[in-house]
């Protein structure tokens, strides 16, 4: 075995050490190490992306015992170009916003913040490599207690009830995500995801336990899409994202709800197979969700007068696209659902990292019209804010078009003509609604206030740290969304290993 | 119907166990009740697991003998899942109760609904 094979593990192991050595280290040093590690992790995934794209997917089987009964870690294409662009945006996610961490965290915690980051991290590589699904759950609880350690890390009162409402949705979700797997477990007697497909297949073949098996993976569905905010799980999102400090409100929005719903698809590809799949509703009800989701969230975001919110009820309605395009069914459909997984991950983190900056020069405000004049005080927030508006309405050139064009194109390709109707139309209505709020607050921050009028704003100078970031997220968004066909070819090789 | 539920009694006490829980979790107002809720629901979750691998008449698995047979002893599976799971719901417990005392410290009730409206009016205060 190569030795780039054992790199999955040694980035899960090397991010729990690093989290364990944060505690005893003060908080700059802790922040030294958690870049570092999260530059090794992202370098690793790169090269077990070259790795699998040039040769195969491979497992890596842990411990001594062989496929049935040990635990095994799987990499290949796709597994390794989401945590790639996971990484990424957390690369660019924590020095963007630690001038808000050393201002929001209290000092003590600070080395904390880095040490729970990092758990994060171990437990998002293990969520995307892992082929076993009882793990998926564990991982799955730890990246859930890890998401709520950084939001309440921001000892404010609301966060901290943010917070608990947080992890109480989530363990109602990952109850019934375990609820699944233990039936699943019954039912064929595996926890692998290989060798549960296979037996389910046979489990499958009497018609009376279609019954338990479409209980099993619905509630496990249910599961998953509550802690990934679907339509009408979505009322969390809001406080959720909208109140946390900015590193934690991009990597809970571009991680690790991305993350749940990357596990989900791992499910449906390797243990349900599309087959069983088509002898289920689930792929209706999806649909019919996500598009709920699409034109709610977006209603919601119109409503709302504060542009955090704005920004998380957002993610709720492209939360809503992704199911929608996984509703579709068919190859086509996940492949856009993974494309449009990925542009939001890259747009919707610069967004959280952005809106801060526009906020804090206006008074610290997030009220819609004291944010009036904002990217005029401001230019470099204000043009990257103006990317991702472009990029979130669908904007040709922006990773925002080019996913929904893949969505249509794959609603086409099921030819039904039901579902290319619905398609259409939620995408024809939820573009208008996107460039309603968007467009809306992208020509509020470039209209002159009074302010401006009274006195000049003195040109305003950023950092490196936050600039550069910045541009990264920029520029992986025209990538993604100039050159779609190079990633949607990548991951749609990875779906062919998948099977 | 009512024969399949007796013969299987243990598996329809933990789901009864398991909605009894949800339900608490989900509709409980007062923190505590919904953390109660939340070792319910699990611990139907793990009595559902432990029936699972349970089979009648057969003894631990604690191999005495070097020519153990397989079909003595019960499935340790499930077993070693269970274990998992009641470490996993440990942590989550004490992290839930831990931000509980925060914000009972803070607000001096454990009702979501009263500390809600109090942090609306924190956040009208303060604009």
């Amino acid at each position: 075995m190569d030795f780039v094979c054992s790199l999955p593990l040694f980035m899960i192991i090397a991010s729990l050490f690093s989290g364990v050595l944060c505690l005893l280290l003060k908080k700059k040093a802790a922040y030294t190490l958690s870049s570092i590690l999260l530059g090794f992790v992202t370098v690793s995934d790169a090269i077990v992306l070259y790795y699998t794209s040039v040769h195969s997917t491979f497992t890596y089987p842990m411990g001594e015992f062989p496929a049935p009964w040990g635990n095994e870690i799987r990499a290949g294409v796709l597994e390794c170009i989401i945590l790639l662009v996971f990484m990424i945006v957390l690369c660019c996610a924590l020095p963007a916003g630690y001038k808000y961490l050393l201002q929001e965290v209290d000092e003590t915690k600070h080395n904390l913040y880095c040490a729970i980051l990092n758990l994060a991290v171990a437990s998002v590589a293990a969520l995307v490599f892992t082929n076993d699904i009882f793990t998926g759950y564990v991982f799955l609880e730890i990246l859930t207690l890890a998401s709520c350690g950084l939001m309440v890390a921001t000892e404010v009162g609301r966060i901290v009830l943010a917070g608990v409402r947080y992890m109480i949705m989530n363990l109602l979700g990952s109850s019934l995500f375990l609820l699944g797997v233990v039936l699943l477990y019954g039912m064929t007697g595996h926890l692998l995801m290989v060798p549960l497909g296979q037996s389910l297949t046979e489990v499958a073949a009497d018609p009376q336990m279609m019954l338990t098996i479409t209980f099993a993976i619905g509630v496990l569905t249910i599961g998953l899409a509550i802690k990934s905010g679907l339509f009408p799980f979505y009322f969390w999102m809001p406080d959720t994202y909208g109140w946390s400090t900015p590193t934690t409100a991009a990597f809970m929005s571009s991680v690790v709800s991305k993350a749940y719903i990357f596990l989900l698809i791992k499910i449906y590809w390797r243990v349900v197979g599309m087959e069983l799949m088509k002898d289920m509703p689930l792929h209706v009800i999806l649909l019919v969700l996500g598009i709920g989701g699409v034109i709610i969230g977006s209603l919601s975001a119109i409503r709302t007068n504060d542009v955090n919110r704005m920004v998380a009820y957002s993610s709720a309605a492209q939360i809503g696209y992704i199911f929608m395009s996984m509703g579709i069914g068919g190859r086509a459909g996940y492949v856009a659902a993974i494309l449009h997984l990925l542009g939001h991950s890259v747009t919707k983190s610069l967004l959280f990292l952005v809106t801060p900056r526009l906020e804090e020069i206006s008074g610290n405000s997030m009220i819609f019209k004291d944010l009036q004049g904002s990217a005029l005080r401001d230019r470099p927030s204000g043009f990257f804010f103006t990317v991702c508006s472009l990029s979130m309405t669908g904007v040709p050139a922006f990773a925002g078009f080019s996913s929904k064009l893949y969505i249509l194109l794959a609603a086409w390709e099921v030819q039904s003509y039901a579902v290319f109707v619905a398609v259409i139309v939620a995408l024809a209505v939820s573009t208008a609604l996107n460039a309603l709020y968007f467009i809306r607050t992208v020509i509020r921050i470039y209209s002159h206030s009074e302010k401006e009028e009274r006195e000049a704003p003195a040109p305003r100078r950023h950092s490196p740290a936050y600039l550069i970031p910045a541009w990264t997220l920029v520029a992986l968004n025209l990538f993604l969304g100039l050159f779609p066909a190079v990633t949607a070819g990548l991951i749609d090789s990875g779906f062919g290993m998948l099977l | 119907m009512l024969d399949t539920l007796l013969s299987n009694y243990q598996e329809a006490v933990a789901m009864i166990l398991f909605v009894i829980g949800f339900a608490t979790l989900l509709f409980q107002r007062n923190l505590i009740r919904k953390l109660i809720g939340m070792n319910i629901m699990d611990a139907g979750l793990f009595l559902f697991l432990t029936s699972l691998g349970y089979i009648n008449g057969r003894k631990p698995p604690i191999i005495e003998v070097q020519e153990a047979v397989a079909d003595t002893y019960i499935n340790p599976v499930p077993s070693g899942l269970v274990l998992t799971g009641i470490v996993v719901s440990v942590s989550v417990t004490a992290v839930m109760l831990s931000l509980s005392i925060r914000l009972y410290k803070r607000y001096h009730t454990l009702d979501m609904d009263e500390i809600y409206a109090m942090t609306l009016k924190e956040r009208e205060e303060q604009d």
